[in-house]
């Protein structure tokens, strides 16, 4: 079993990455850190640049938890990635991090993170980055 | 020599609307130049239509904007991002990454960019000398000497290019049929039409063009989907110091020489000149083990080259209206699109054009210079367009495009059949440039190898008789037979290195 955080580079990943470490740590399980851009580009603003995972792997190991980064591009919607991911790796859990979004921009965009807590067959936890963070 | 001509040509580059296309042009070929997949051939290819209501000196300045700027914005990406964006940057790749990695990229930006202002002006210069001289002297040229010229001009596309020589052989043998669909010039009969009205006055060169580079590119681009995506890095420090500029002059000075001189060569160009430059640097270095380590040296060489290429690969297509590579033969297309028949006369009797559009490469040399370095960032960002929104708006320029050059529908199907071969070209590993070439140089050789047996009686012995057809055609025997003497040597060499192991065996 591991616990399975979304992650991208941005107060919300980090919130997420930290509460997944956390959430690793009092469990006593492996850590999957899920970074995948979307594919069809060269260049994505949503894959974490290497220094900042291994800056990731350093604060995991200091922690004590076996960190395992995934950084392959997907296809559609990030969510049934997010999903497959978790029923693929039997994750105990999924963390993810959310962010405020308008109920326009909601009925426009969608949310990833309710497709993510509407989908997924296990336990799913939400955090917030802290105030002031970003 | 008179310079009347030459200070008329900066006149007319420096006419606002002539630069603001040449402006256009280089901006254009360096994004193409940053976006892998898309060359200056593509992107040429499928903006013909737009010079079609410009003057022809514009158009042609904007053109030849691309090609070269093309050659510097390949090296954004070789270096940032270990992608080169153009085939003639793949060399780059190799120390440009690898000073990225140690967080000098903005040197190997710095230097790439000195590197290819010094080779391109050096090529400007020694085009602006060479060309007219070219030209004076094929002014004397007739029939035969076409013939003989076009028919090396294939062999050595189809020889010299990188990649197999068979499938090249082949794909410009294709070319060659396809140049011969259409009315006879001579007899007026019908050939390969199969009574298609549409086909009577031959294939045009535009929906080839199209086609093959642009439509086949773009569905080959949209299969290898799923590469993983870099995060966008950053850049600082980008002038070099002072010990890297003296470390790479040398390369800067041998890079120019080699790339003009790769540059004249039919099939030569901005690839093979980026290979050899590179090659030969390493092998002079005192300190080889450098190279691909990190070395100034690796970056400087091969871009310089590439653009003293794309330079020097005007001269044949300016002084003899030869193409010299893929993208010269659009540009060559382009030019007949406008009416300019481009061979010795242009330099005479068009000098505005000619030496406009030589000019013009002083002022976008200079442009790309000052433009490259700040706006890497904005390149930069330009990647993270999906091939998923970028393709369709891209063939659907092209389809509108092809459209609106002689307003048939019929030509828009042929851009599809080609965009159809283009693909299968280029899955199967065969490079659609020698069909191209092939294509245009298939009409000039016809024409004149039927005009010469006219005028030689129908002897092909005339040929042979005639001091400058003759002294070609040996060349065309030299490179035809190199391949089969080269394995002949060999044999024997490996031969012998038996029979030489074998004595030792017995001792």
């Amino acid at each position: 079993m591991t616990v399975l955080a979304a992650f991208v580079p941005t107060p919300e990943g980090e919130a997420a990455f930290a509460a997944g470490l956390e959430e690793a740590a009092r469990r006593g399980e492996d850590l999957l850190l899920l970074n995948s851009p979307r594919g069809g580009a060269p260049v994505s603003a949503d894959a974490a640049p290497p220094e900042l995972v291994e800056q990731l792997s350093k604060r995991a190991q200091a922690a004590g938890v076996r960190l395992d980064v995934r950084q392959d591009a997907h296809s559609g919607d990030l969510a049934d990635e997010v999903v497959r991911v978790a029923e693929q790796s039997d994750a105990s859990v999924i963390v993810i991090g959310l962010r405020r979004r308008s109920p326009v921009g909601k009925l426009l965009m969608g949310s990833t993170a309710q497709r993510i807590l509407l989908d997924a067959d296990r336990p799913v936890l939400a955090v917030k980055p802290h105030k002031g963070a970003s | 020599m008179d310079l009347a001509p030459i200070l008329n040509g900066f006149a007319v580059v420096l006419e606002p609307t002539n630069l603001l296309y040449c402006f256009l042009g280089v901006v254009i070929g360096m994004l193409i130049g940053v976006l892998p997949g898309l060359g200056p051939a593509a992107t040429i290819a499928v903006l013909l239509p737009l010079t079609f209501g410009l003057e022809p000196v514009t158009a042609i300045i904007m053109l030849a904007g691309i090609f070269y700027g093309a050659q510097y914005g390949g090296t954004i990406t070789s270096v940032l991002l270990r992608l080169p964006g153009e085939a003639s940057s793949v060399v780059t790749v190799f120390d440009g990454y690898a000073l990225a990695a140690k967080g000098k990229a903005g040197t190997a930006l710095g230097i790439a960019a000195i590197g290819s202002f010094v080779g391109g002006t050096v090529s400007i210069v020694a085009l602006s000398l060479v060309a007219p001289l070219v030209a004076g002297f094929a002014l004397d040229f007739g029939p035969p000497e076409y013939t003989a010229l076009a028919l090396l001009g294939i062999l050595l596309v189809s020889t010299v290019s990188s990649g197999d020589r068979v499938k090249a052989v082949i794909a410009a043998a294709v070319g060659l049929l396809l140049a011969v669909v259409g009315r006879d010039s001579f007899t007026g009969a019908e050939r390969f039409t199969f009574g298609n009205l549409d086909l009577a006055d031959g294939l045009d060169f535009v929906p080839i063009a199209m086609g093959l580079f642009g439509l086949g590119e773009i569905l080959y681009n949209l299969e290898e989907r799923h590469r993983a995506a870099q995060a966008p890095s950053k850049v600082a420090n980008v002038w070099p110091s002072r010990e890297d500029l003296r470390q790479s002059s040398g390369a800067i000075g041998r890079g120019s020489v080699i790339g003009f001189v790769l540059g004249l060569l039919p099939g030569g160009g901005a690839v093979l000149s980026s290979l050899a430059a590179y090659a030969i640097e390493k092998r002079r270095s005192k300190t080889p083990e450098r190279f691909g380590k990190g070395a100034v040296e690796g970056v400087a060489a091969p871009e310089t080259a590439n653009n003293a290429a794309a330079t020097s690969s005007f001269i044949p297509l300016l002084s003899l209206g030869i193409p010299a590579n893929a993208t010269m033969a659009v540009i060559f297309g382009a030019l007949l699109i406008q009416g300019v028949t481009p061979g010795p006369q242009l330099v005479s009797q068009e000098p505005e054009l000619f030496w406009g559009v030589v000019n013009s490469m002083y002022i976008g040399n200079i442009l790309l210079l000052i433009l490259s370095i700040p706006l890497v960032g904005v390149f930069v960002r330009i990647l993270r367009v999906r091939a998923t929104i970028l393709a369709p708006i891209t063939v659907l320029i092209t389809l509108v495009g092809v459209y609106t050059v002689r307003n048939s529908v019929f030509d828009i199907f042929l851009v599809i059949v080609f965009g159809a071969l283009g693909y299968l070209m280029k899955k199967l590993g065969f490079d659609p440039g020698p069909l191209v070439l092939a294509f245009v140089l298939g009409a000039l050789l016809e024409n004149n190898l039927r005009r010469s047996l006219l005028l030689f009686d129908g002897d092909p012995a005339g040929f042979l008789t005639r001091p400058i057809s003759g002294t070609l055609f040996f060349v065309f025997l030299l490179v035809a037979l190199l391949p089969l003497i080269q394995s002949l040597v060999n044999r024997r060499r490996a031969a012998r290195r038996d029979a030489h192991r074998d004595t030792k065996e017995l001792v």
